[in-house]
C-alpha cells in the first residue's frame, strides 16, 4: 500500500518475510560469535547461558534457511546479472562518492545489490550444510570427525564473511536515503526510484 | 581468580586473562606399560567405581572390547589387537585407552566456553562439567578421539585422572586396582626414568623397538605408555603415530579468531568513516521533479 505520491516497492508479505530473515541473522549472528570468541562469550546471556545459545542456534539456522528460500524465490529473476551491471561496477568509484552523474542507469537492482543477494545465497548454503555436519545432537553419528573439522573451519569462514556482507548491506540502506523507508513501509519516492533505479521506474511508467 | 590460584590451574578453557603462575607443582604422569597388561579389565572396573558410573549393557560383537568403545560413563577401556608379527607368532596387544591429558591439549584450545576445560599445574587436563555448554568442540579438538558427549545431560565427560584422588595424595583408581603393577603413577620425571629401565629389560627380550610414548608433538602427554613396538604406535588399536591437533582447528580456534573481529570492527568502521567523508546519499527536489516526469509521461516528446 504506498502512499499518494509514492511507488509500490515491497508488498507487506514481502516485508515481513525480509524482516524475519533479518531477525534470524541477527540471533544467528549473536549467538554464533558468542562462541567464537572468548571476548563475546557474555553474549551467550542473551539466549540464557551456553547450553541454551549451543543449542537454539541450529534452530535459528533453520527458520532463516526457510525464510530465505522463500525471499529467493520472490527476488532472484530480479537479479540476474547483465550488461548493465558490468558497466556499473566499473563505475563504482563514483557510486561510493556520491557522483553518480555518469554512472550508468539500473533496474530495478544494482549490481551491489545483486552481489549482496548472490552472496547472501551461496553463504547461507555453505552455512546450512556445514552446520548440520556438526549439529551434533542430531547428526553425530553421520559423518566423521575429520570432517566435522573441516565443516567447523569453512562454518566459521563463511559466517565471518557473511556478516561482512551483512554489514554492507546495513550500511547501504542507512547511506541511501529513501531506501530503509522502502523495506519498512514498502513505498519509495518517483525521485528515489529516478536517482538509483531509473530504468525500474521507466518501466513502472511504461505500465511493466 | 582466587579459585584459580587455590586450584593452580595454568590453563582455562575460552579466557584471555592469565592464571596466576608463581606457584609450580612438580609434573605427574600415569604410565601405562603395555607389556605387563593381562587384559582383566579391573581398571575399567575401578574407574566407574570410584566415578560412580554404570555404562549401559552391550551386545557381544566378537571382540573382548567391552564395552566397544569410550562413552560418556566409560571413561577408560581396553582395545584388544590380535597383531602377527614379522616372525608370525601372535601378538596380544593390550592398551587401555583414555584421556593422554596432553600438555598442550586441543579440547582445551577448541573449547569456547570459559572454564570449561582446565590444565592443573601438575598437567591433568580436568572437564569442569557445570561450566560445559555441550558444544563437542572438544571432540573436534582432540587428537586422540577421547571425549564423548552424554545424550542426556548433554556435557562431554572423559578421564579426570582422578584428580579428585591426586589433590588429596591418592593415585588413579585405576592404579590402585591393577593387579600386575602395569599402571603406575607418580611425579612425571620419576616415571620416565622407571620407563626407561622397562624399556631396556625389554630390549633384552628381544623387542628392540621398545620405547615410551610420551608424543612431543602434544608437548608430550600426563599419560605415556611403555610399547614394545614404539616404532608403530597404530599397531595398538590404532594409537596416533604422530599424534597433534589438527591444522584445521588451529584456523578455527588460533590466528582466525582475533583477524576475524578486526576485519568486521574495520568493515564497521569504514561504513562511518564513510558516512563522514561521503556523507549521505539524499534525494534531491530535482529528482523527485525528474521522476514525477516521467511517471506521467512527460518526458515523452
Amino acid at each position: 500500500m504506498s502512499q499518494p505520491g509514492t511507488i509500490s516497492r515491497y508488498t507487506t508479505a514481502q516485508r515481513i518475510n525480509h524482516w524475519i530473515t533479518a531477525g534470524c541473522f541477527i540471533l544467528l549472528a549473536l549467538s554464533g560469535m558468542s562462541l567464537f570468541h572468548p571476548s563475546l562469550f557474555f553474549l551467550t546471556d542473551l539466549f540464557g547461558g551456553g547450553p541454551y545459545t549451543r543449542a537454539i542456534h541450529p534452530w535459528f539456522g533453520v527458520v532463516l534457511l526457510v525464510s530465505f528460500a522463500i525471499l529467493f524465490v520472490r527476488f532472484f529473476h530480479h537479479n540476474l546479472w547483465n550488461r548493465d551491471d558490468t558497466a556499473w561496477i566499473g563505475k563504482i568509484d563514483k557510486v561510493i562518492s556520491n557522483h553518480e552523474e555518469d554512472v550508468p542507469d539500473v533496474g530495478r537492482y544494482n549490481a551491489g545489490q545483486k552481489l549482496v543477494f548472490w552472496s547472501m545465497t551461496l553463504l547461507i548454503l555453505v552455512l546450512f550444510v556445514t552446520g548440520i555436519v556438526i549439529w551434533d545432537q542430531y547428526f553425530f553419528g553421520f559423518t566423521s570427525i575429520e570432517v566435522k573439522r573441516v565443516a567447523i573451519a569453512i562454518h566459521s569462514l563463511a559466517a565471518v564473511a557473511i556478516i561482512a556482507v551483512f554489514i554492507a548491506h546495513v550500511y547501504a540502506g542507512i547511506w541511501i536515503r529513501g531506501t530503509m523507508g522502502g523495506m519498512l513501509h514498502g513505498s519509495v519516492t518517483p525521485g528515489w526510484a529516478f536517482r538509483h533505479h531509473r530504468k525500474w521506474l521507466r518501466d513502472l511508467a511504461r505500465g511493466r | 581468580m582466587t579459585d584459580l590460584q587455590s586450584l593452580d590451574i595454568t590453563r582455562r578453557s575460552a579466557t584471555t586473562g592469565t592464571p596466576p603462575d608463581i606457584r609450580h607443582q612438580p609434573a605427574v604422569a600415569k604410565l601405562i606399560d603395555v607389556s605387563r597388561c593381562i587384559g582383566c579389565k579391573a581398571c575399567q572396573s575401578a574407574c566407574m567405581e570410584w566415578n560412580d558410573l554404570r555404562p549401559e549393557m552391550e551386545t557381544f560383537e566378537g571382540s573382548y572390547d567391552n564395552p566397544s568403545d569410550l562413552n560418556p560413563a566409560a571413561w577408560t577401556v581396553m582395545r584388544f589387537t590380535e597383531w602377527e608379527n614379522e616372525a608370525g607368532n601372535l601378538e596380544w596387544l593390550i592398551r587401555k585407552d583414555g584421556c593422554m591429558h596432553c600438555s598442550d591439549p586441543g579440547c582445551l584450545k577448541a573449547c569456547p566456553s570459559p572454564g570449561a576445560i582446565v590444565q592443573y599445574a601438575n598437567g591433568i587436563v580436568d572437564f569442569i562439567s557445570e561450566n560445559c555448554i555441550g558444544c563437542g568442540y572438544c571432540v573436534k579438538g582432540c587428537p586422540f578421539n577421547i571425549p564423548r558427549i552424554s545424550q542426556e545431560d548433554h556435557r562431554a565427560y572423559k578421564c579426570t585422572l582422578c584428580s579428585d584422588r591426586v589433590s588429596v595424595g591418592l593415585e588413579p583408581a585405576c592404579v590402585k586396582t591393577c593387579p600386575t603393577g602395569a599402571i603406575l603413577f607418580g611425579a612425571k620425571e620419576d616415571m620416565t626414568a622407571w620407563a626407561q629401565e622397562r624399556i631396556v629389560d625389554l630390549k633384552e627380550r628381544g623387542f628392540a623397538n621398545a620405547g615410551l610414548y610420551d608424543p612431543p608433538e602434544v608437548g608430550g602427554t600426563h599419560v605415556m605408555y611403555v610399547l614394545h613396538h614404539a616404532d608403530r604406535p597404530s599397531l595398538y588399536a590404532g594409537l596416533p603415530d604422530k599424534p597433534r591437533i589438527d591444522p584445521l582447528v588451529w584456523l578455527w580456534k588460533g590466528m582466525f579468531k582475533p583477524i576475524a573481529l578486526a576485519g568486521l570492527g574495520f568493515a564497521a568502521i569504514a561504513g562511518f568513516v564513510h558516512w563522514v567523508v561521503a556523507g549521505p546519499n539524499e534525494v534531491q527536489p530535482e529528482d523527485e521533479v525528474h521522476g514525477r516526469e516521467i511517471l506521467d509521461h512527460k518526458d515523452e516528446k
